[in-house]
């Protein structure tokens, strides 16, 4: 028997319907905008209760933020009577001519303005390094790992450093500053402690108790104290360490302690990928032959660091953070030039302090929320893998 | 006819720079050799130059008179009559009270914030999220330095401080707290809250005990509250109140009286709070994401309320996730107090391996014994995560 769609039931009682009402529309109250805020925002009393205090909260925040940065900063001026409060008679937000002044100051410290060229010549040779190793699918980037950790270290050291021969003189790096010193240790951080790392990690899972023991022994040790006792470490005992004529630079001291720390931390991170990498692939690579140099460079480092990318970007960015703890021990790095400018009296007023900060503020989140952003996007791209 | 196989030929003979067993012995051996000449090498060109330095090495400084004035001190020391030893011990002290506080209020904001990102209030949600990704982004020395400089700072003076019903002071000299000086009589209430606190322990094992027998359940939270909280209140009343808040009394130039709070210590402690909270609101958001949405399933078709549920299903399953990497941000924290000699807050950095160096000049031994002290910290505490790593693990077949 053959039924229609407005037939529901051919015969029988006269109560039954006969056919399909029209579909309605849903209750404009569960969909829409209206829908989601009722969803979302107001779903019961104490939902009511915390979007009211959150609204509150951002009110009064976010307008506050806005009028500090742009609606009541000092955009032009020449000196502190343009910021200060009591000479204008208003309310006073950053004080932007102050940046602008010393903004050279930020990036190069006091490096000589005639050499500075080469500082900008450096972050251009760092960009294009970042860029060719970042990018997953650029050409050639077994030739961007050389350029990374083996060309650019030496090239930017004669660049910045200098070197009478090829008429570059040289520029002392107590005169070093700024954003320059903070990338400066950051890459440095970078280069040294992921070589370091794999190998500090390879020793701590290595056969030999010798090897395990000094690995462990030195992992455990700098990552069990903090950072600042490292840094006064390198400043202030590796002097005694060295033959009396030999004076270590003082930037140099900070570069070691920051690598050293660097390195235990990046050994845990590359000890977890070595861990997440099945047993049967070290035997397999041992059953087709390969000696313990080959196994780990062929088939083990490339897929455990290729899992722990993320986790290396991540150490990234707290070592990136962690580079303004040489502050401490007296290098120029950004967060120094900002102290210092911010008491200058040419510009102390009291939103200085707070401007100078904002700057600071910006800069590191940019470049620390970027690294993060990265590191989530390699983890989805690495998970699409391991989809099914 | 069958060959036993194990009488064959002898194993092969292999070139002695092949075999293993040579070769990592050789190794080893050269790795030992290297950091021997290593430490020798540091430790012969480490006594040259304290020699020529002249600088007296060991350990008797520490009983030399210190000289120098610490802002803060939580047992009693005087720069004329007080030994390096002791200012050592000032200094551990200040930095356990700010990493003891700093730990506290980390975990309650943390907590609030990891739970807030997982609400399903959409604001909330993303406010709580724009925390953490901001915070979690911005060195630590910068937000102490802002707080430090760009907040307390720039708080009016003590003439025109902000007061709280002249109980409570705020200025750029710190913050002022009326004192608690207890009077006769207040013996009795600390002795009635040891004792609701041992009643209220004793209730509690009474209480499990019963339930595993009969199933009753007993009203152990309301019963803790009137032991814990009730009863010394009580009693306080009855004596009349023995206690007396001495309020601090505001002069033109100084505050005298009360309790006096160091502006550097309160940047620190909001720094470290508002710093660590935002790695512990994610490690409690990966630990309550970590239990499978069947358990919650499950409890309830056992027929358990959400409150038990959550109490009793997805709480004890969350923690065993959250501890180890909780554990490790309070690591953290501990560590990152350090950052006090940015401010100038008087931890055992700032007055041991900086005042104390500068004027013994005694690096070695002093660097030495700062790191040992954290590296002391953060061993036993390693050593407690493992204990409970052990206890709480799954049970497999």
């Amino acid at each position: 028997m053959a039924m229609s769609d407005t037939e529901l039931v051919p015969t029988g009682p006269a109560f039954v319907r006969r056919e399909f009402l029209p579909a309605q529309p849903p209750p404009v109250r569960m969909t829409g905008a209206f829908g989601w805020m009722r969803e979302n925002l107001f779903s019961s009393a104490f939902n009511i209760v915390l979007t009211i205090l959150i609204a509150l909260l951002l009110a009064w925040v976010v307008p506050e933020i806005v009028r500090f940065l742009f609606i009541d900063a000092v955009w032009t001026g020449a000196d502190r009577e343009a910021c200060h409060e009591a000479v204008q008679g208003h309310a006073i937000g950053a004080c932007w001519p102050f940046v602008w002044e010393r903004l050279p100051y930020f990036i190069y410290g006091s490096y000589p303005i005639p050499e500075r060229w080469r500082v900008d010549l450096f972050f251009a040779l760092l960009a294009l390094g970042v860029v060719w190793m970042l990018w997953l699918s650029a050409p050639r980037r077994d030739l961007g790992m050389i350029y990374s950790f083996a060309v650019l270290p030496v090239v930017s050291f004669i660049l910045l450093h200098g070197f009478e021969a090829i008429g570059l003189p040289v520029v002392d790096t107590v005169l070093w500053g700024g954003v320059l010193v903070t990338i400066v240790v950051a890459s440095v951080g970078i280069v040294v402690s992921l070589p370091f790392g794999i190998a500090l990690a390879l020793g701590r899972r290595s056969q030999m108790p010798a090897v395990r023991l000094f690995s462990v022994i030195f992992i455990e040790f700098v990552r069990g104290v903090p950072l600042v006792t490292v840094l006064f470490m390198a400043s202030v005992m590796l002097p005694l360490f060295v033959p009396p004529n030999f004076e270590p630079d003082k930037l140099l001291r900070a570069l070691i302690g920051i690598a050293l720390f660097a390195s235990a931390y990046m050994a845990e991170v590359v000890r977890a990928g070595l861990q997440a990498i099945p047993k049967g692939q070290f035997e397999g690579a041992m059953a087709v032959g390969l000696n313990y140099p080959q196994r780990m460079r062929l088939i083990i480092l490339p897929q455990a660091l290729r899992v722990t990318i993320p986790n290396i970007v991540n150490n990234y960015v707290a070592l990136f953070k962690d580079t303004t703890l040489v502050f401490i021990v007296g290098i120029f790095d950004l967060l120094r030039t900002i102290e210092v400018a911010r008491i200058d009296p040419k510009w102390a007023t009291p939103v200085t302090s707070t401007t100078g900060y904002a700057v600071a503020a910006i800069f590191y989140l940019v470049f620390c929320y970027g690294m993060s952003r990265y590191a989530r996007a390699v983890e989805a791209r690495l998970a699409t893998g391991d989809k099914r | 006819m069958s060959t036993d196989l194990r009488t064959e030929s002898p194993p092969p003979r292999v070139a002695l720079y092949n075999n293993p067993k040579v070769r990592s012995a050789v190794y080893q051996v050269g790795l030992c050799v290297i950091i021997g000449l290593l430490v020798y090498g540091a430790a012969s060109n480490a006594i040259e130059n304290l020699r020529r330095a002249n600088i007296a090495s060991g350990f008797g400084f520490w009983d030399n008179n210190a000289g120098f004035d610490i802002s803060q001190t939580l047992i009693p020391y005087s720069s004329q009559a007080s030994t390096y030893g002791r200012a050592f011990w000032v200094g551990l002290l200040n930095t356990l009270l700010v990493a003891g506080l700093g730990i506290f209020f980390a975990t309650i904001l943390g907590f609030i914030i990891g739970i807030s990102r997982l609400s399903k209030n959409w604001l909330l949600a993303k406010a709580a999220g724009c925390y953490v990704e901001t915070i979690r982004n911005l060195p630590l020395l910068l937000q102490l330095l802002f707080w430090y400089n760009a907040v307390l700072k720039t708080l009016p003076d003590i003439r025109d401080s902000f007061t709280l019903g002249g109980a409570v002071y705020l200025n750029n000299r710190g913050l002022f707290l009326p004192k608690p000086s207890p009077l006769e009589g207040f013996g009795w209430v600390q002795i009635a809250l040891v004792a609701g606190i041992i009643a209220a322990i004793a209730f509690r094992l009474w209480a499990h005990r019963r339930q595993e027998r009969t199933g009753r359940q007993a009203p152990v939270a309301w019963v803790t509250l009137a032991l814990v909280v009730g009863a010394p209140l009580a009693v306080f009343l009855l004596a009349g109140a023995p206690l007396l808040f001495q309020s601090p009394q505001a002069g033109r130039f100084n505050i005298s009286g009360g309790v006096e709070v160091l502006p550097e210590f309160v940047a620190l402690l909001f720094g470290l709070s508002i710093y660590t909270a935002a790695f512990i609101a994610e490690v409690v958001r990966a630990g309550l994401l970590a239990v499978s949405r069947g358990q919650v399933e499950a409890a309830y078709s056992l027929g358990l309320q959400p409150r038990p549920t959550l109490r009793l299903v997805v709480i004890p399953q969350a923690m065993r996730v959250i501890v180890p990497p909780l554990t490790n941000q309070y690591l953290n924290l501990t560590k990152n107090s350090t950052l006090a000699v940015a401010i100038g807050y008087p931890d055992l950095v700032q007055v041991f391996t900086g005042t104390v160096l500068n004027q013994t000049g005694q690096a070695v031994e002093v660097v030495a014994i700062t790191m040992l002290v954290y590296l002391f910290i953060s061993l036993t505490t390693s050593l407690a995560m493992n204990i409970y790593n052990k206890r709480v693990a799954l049970v497999e077949r």
